[in-house]
């Protein structure tokens, strides 16, 4: 059978030798980038300035980092509402994400779609969609054009432990695997579907072998960790450029705030969150090693602390100082 | 400086809630991430985690508070080196009124609708309309509207959230083959609060939590029905029923024709439908019309309390699929209820909520709220509204719509759906059909605008239909300026 070992889950102090002291500089920046952002937007929440849905990625920063210093020029990412993360990480700009959670014309969507609903052409970001699980069949429909071009690129497709159970999400791992489609199905495994969690919803909790049946080969990854993401994704990519079809990788991982803005969070303990928060901080993970590891001074961190600080608040000044969308925006953009 | 901590919003509906506890005492520290109270919503207790680092320098609410603004200071967190005596300065962090905060609830969230009938109460007489027949000094006073229950009859205040949660709750007790599945539903109490305490009282066989696979078990619901079960589906809300569509009318509203009349399916797939408040295209849609087209099921949309509890009571007991169209703006709002148990309401029976003279106004669940609103306004400017609250809408209760413009010879209708092939276009074909020579003007339908919905605050607001815009349509029939 096809389907490889499963790997095993690792530390990232294994890999880490592989990353160079400018990696883990770029990796922190990155991933505080992501965190900064997310506690400003929840703040702009309560204040108001924010509505609807608002899903933080804070705690999951390693997955999209790591992935995105594995991937290549060209290579697409899908996910669901939880996209923050995602789309900062492809290189969007801040100001404009922070713009469209406000409402404002200048949002990536201009106003129009919200937190859950964002696209870059020019950074290969395909949204931003809010129906769980309907991601997974966009973007095995964006490996399908990739090898309909023959253009080389890998479509990294995200969704979480929740959506691995909706139906759609099987039938296309089925087409992927039949037509050898370039895709990397990235199974963010935070533990939880809103309050429900995995072994309440999932009959078999190794979301990595989901592909079993047919022939996808996947693998655990600690998604806490940069080095291991890094790793993983350049592998999984590599699997799928070079023709052999869909690859599948669940990120042991944890979000650490509330599902959404109202959770009441009675599904787990505050003890589970903090173990998380205190001991197997993505970021803290990085810091220390900068610092123990690479000898980087207290100052040169707290300059790029600074630095995200400052794209952070600009930012936040610009999504509340844009104008609304123009009226005449509502019947806009309804069809070409 | 010191920084105020703010009453936060925690849902895309809050607007204040109780402060039911604080975690903290004044001189404790405080760390970003620490949970600092517990605030009361609606729908449910939620912790607050503090933003910033600092002392706990001051509360200004105190635990037990009910009713604090979102955006209300509720603390003053002191920072490094700062003490009490510097709170004084710290000038309140009025956050930038922005134009998104303004607007940011729907019209018809901003205030709970009028008690039934207190709105025709002290209108004036409406002078002569150029067309109407009689003066109104001269008209016979109305009927007043069928009641729902004997005058005399013990009522209870109660909200559309609380209605649905008892309903199922008496259906449970007295049916034991019915039995609610979701997402949520169970250990949650349902992602909107409206299976509160069902889990507790009926155990996990009859309150079952499902994986997100709606295809999944709205089809497993459809065959539990067909071997004889009662199912009620909830869905989280109706925009996830659209992967489930399949089964609902593939499977659920057609088994019972193609069997010829031998396989039925007793179910009710209900949660709530239509916008709620900024959460855009995928979310925000009103699915009456994509239900109401398809013939072997029920579609009911309630708004009030009273119809939420008869009717879902009254679907539940159907022998048919029943497609129960719920609406989270509404779910928080009271009204009244018989206070007795078994309160069952007709399915395909409309109500005349308010009687009046000069035009028939015809809404149904949320778009109620513009229409109850518009009647109020319409009668300070002397134009005296009926107001037909359809509750069904297929079957559809055509003959009390035509009855009420038999008599006003006028009719306006309110949905927040898009226009095409909506409930109104159907009731303006079927008044037009049936009722062409009572209508003194063409019927107007006031909807939700043909565009997906928006996010931006402005945007979003213009996107749903507006107290102002039906009181324009009803100005244009019975023609006034
Ligand atoms: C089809 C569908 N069903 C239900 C929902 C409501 N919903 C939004 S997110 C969510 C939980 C998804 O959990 P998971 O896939 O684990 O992602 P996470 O939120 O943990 O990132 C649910 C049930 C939805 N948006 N779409
Ligand atoms: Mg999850």
């Amino acid at each position: 059978m096809a389907v490889e070992a499963k790997a095993k889950e690792t530390g990232g102090g294994e890999t880490g030798t592989q990353f160079t002291v400018d990696d883990y500089r770029r990796a922190y920046e990155d991933m505080l980038l992501i965190r900064r952002f997310e506690e400003k937007a929840g703040q702009l929440y309560g204040m108001g300035l924010i509505g609807g849905f608002c899903h933080l990625y804070i705690g999951q920063e390693a997955v999209v980092v790591g992935a995105q210093m594995a991937m290549q020029e060209g290579d697409q990412v899908i996910t669901g509402y939880r996209d923050h993360g995602h789309m900062l990480a492809t290189g969007m700009d801040a100001k404009g994400v922070m713009a469209e959670l406000t409402g404002r014309a200048s949002g990536y969507s201009k106003g129009k779609g919200g937190s859950m609903h964002m696209f870059s052409v020019e950074k290969n970001f395909y949204g931003g969609h809010g129906i769980v699980g309907a991601q997974v069949s966009l973007g095995t429909g964006i490996a399908f054009a990739n090898r309909y071009r023959e253009n080389g690129a890998v479509a990294l497709t995200y969704f979480g432990d929740g959506a691995s159970n909706q139906g759609q999400v099987y039938e296309s791992f089925n087409m992927a695997k039949l037509w050898s489609l370039p895709v990397v199905y990235m199974i963010e495994n935070n533990k939880y579907g809103m309050g429900t969690s995995i072994d309440r919803a999932s009959a078999n909790t190794d979301l990595s072998q989901r592909g079993a049946s047919f022939g996808i080969p996947g693998e655990q990854v600690d998604g806490m960790h940069v080095e291991t993401m890094r790793d993983a994704v350049a592998r999984a990519l590599e699997h799928a450029r070079s023709g052999k079809g869909p690859y599948i990788l669940e990120m042991l991982t944890y979000r650490y705030r509330g599902h959404s803005m109202s959770d009441p969070a009675k599904y787990r303990t505050r003890d589970e969150v903090n173990e998380y928060r205190q001991k197997r901080d993505p970021i803290d993970h990085v810091r220390d090693i900068l610092i123990s590891q690479h000898g980087v001074k207290e100052d040169a961190i707290k300059a790029i602390d600074k630095r995200v600080r400052d794209t952070v608040n600009t930012a936040a000044e610009f999504a509340q100082s844009e104008p609304e969308p123009d009226p005449s925006e509502l019947w806009t953009d309804v069809v070409r | 400086m010191p920084t105020e901590i703010l009453m936060p919003a925690l849902s895309p509906t809050m607007e204040e809630g109780k402060l039911a506890k604080w975690l903290k005492s004044v001189g404790d520290n405080v760390a970003p991430g620490d949970v600092i109270a517990e605030i009361e919503t609606d729908k449910a207790t939620m912790e607050v985690e503090a933003v910033d680092e600092g002392t706990l320098g001051k509360i200004l609410v105190e635990e037990g508070t009910e009713g604090v603004p979102v955006n209300a200071p509720i603390a003053v967190l002191l920072g490094e080196g700062e003490s009490e005596s510097d709170i004084g300065a710290a000038a309140a962090p009025t956050p930038e009124k922005a134009p998104a905060s303004e607007s940011s609830a729907p019209a018809a969230a901003a205030d709970g609708p009028k008690p039934t009938g207190s709105l025709s109460a002290d209108a004036p007489r409406p002078p002569a309309a150029p067309r109407s027949g009689p003066a109104p000094a001269e008209m016979p006073d109305d009927q007043p509207a069928e009641p729902d229950v004997p005058a005399g009859t013990e009522m209870k205040q109660i909200t559309v959230r609380e209605a649905l949660r008892d309903a199922m709750a008496e259906e449970m007790r007295a049916d034991g083959d019915v039995f609610l599945m979701g997402e949520e539903v169970a250990e949650y109490q349902g992602a909107y609060k409206v299976s509160q305490g069902l889990l507790e009282e009926f155990g996990a066989r009859r309150v079952v939590d499902t994986p997100i696979t709606e295809h999944g078990f709205a089809g497993l619901g459809v065959g539990a029905a067909m071997a004889g079960l009662k199912p009620i589906v909830e869905f989280m809300t109706f925009n996830f029923a659209m992967q489930a569509i399949d089964q609902i009318i593939n499977s659920a509203a057609k088994t019972h024709y193609m069997s010829g009349g031998f396989i039925k399916s007793q179910i009710v797939f209900r949660g709530p439908n239509g916008a709620a408040a900024r959460v855009a295209a995928q979310h925000s849609q009103d699915f009456a019309s994509w239900y109401a087209h398809v013939p072997g099921h029920r579609v009911i949309q309630p708004y009030s309390a009273m119809d939420a509890k008869g009717l879902l009571k009254a679907a539940i007991r159907d022998p048919n699929p029943v497609i129960f169209l719920e609406n989270e703006i509404l779910y928080g709002q009271t009204f009244e209820v018989p206070a007795e148990m078994d309160f069952v309401l007709p399915i395909g029976k409309a109500k005349v909520e308010k009687t009046g003279r000069d035009v028939t106004i015809v809404s149904f669940g949320i778009g109620m709220t513009y229409a109850m609103k518009a009647a109020a306004e319409l009668a300070q400017m002397g134009i005296d509204a009926e107001v037909v609250n359809l509750r069904t809408i297929r079957p559809l209760d055509i003959d009390t719509v035509i009855k009420s413009v038999q008599k006003t010879n006028r009719c306006v209708t309110v949905e927040e759906a898009f226009p095409t092939c909506s409930i109104s276009s159907e009731i303006g074909y079927q008044l037009m059909e049936k009722a062409f020579d009572f209508l003194d003007a063409p019927v107007l339908r006031v909807t939700g605008k043909d565009v997906p919905m928006p996010y931006a605050a402005n945007l979003e607001k213009l996107a749903l239909p507006s107290v102002a815009e039906v009181i324009d349509a009803v100005k244009a029939v019975t023609y006034r300026t």
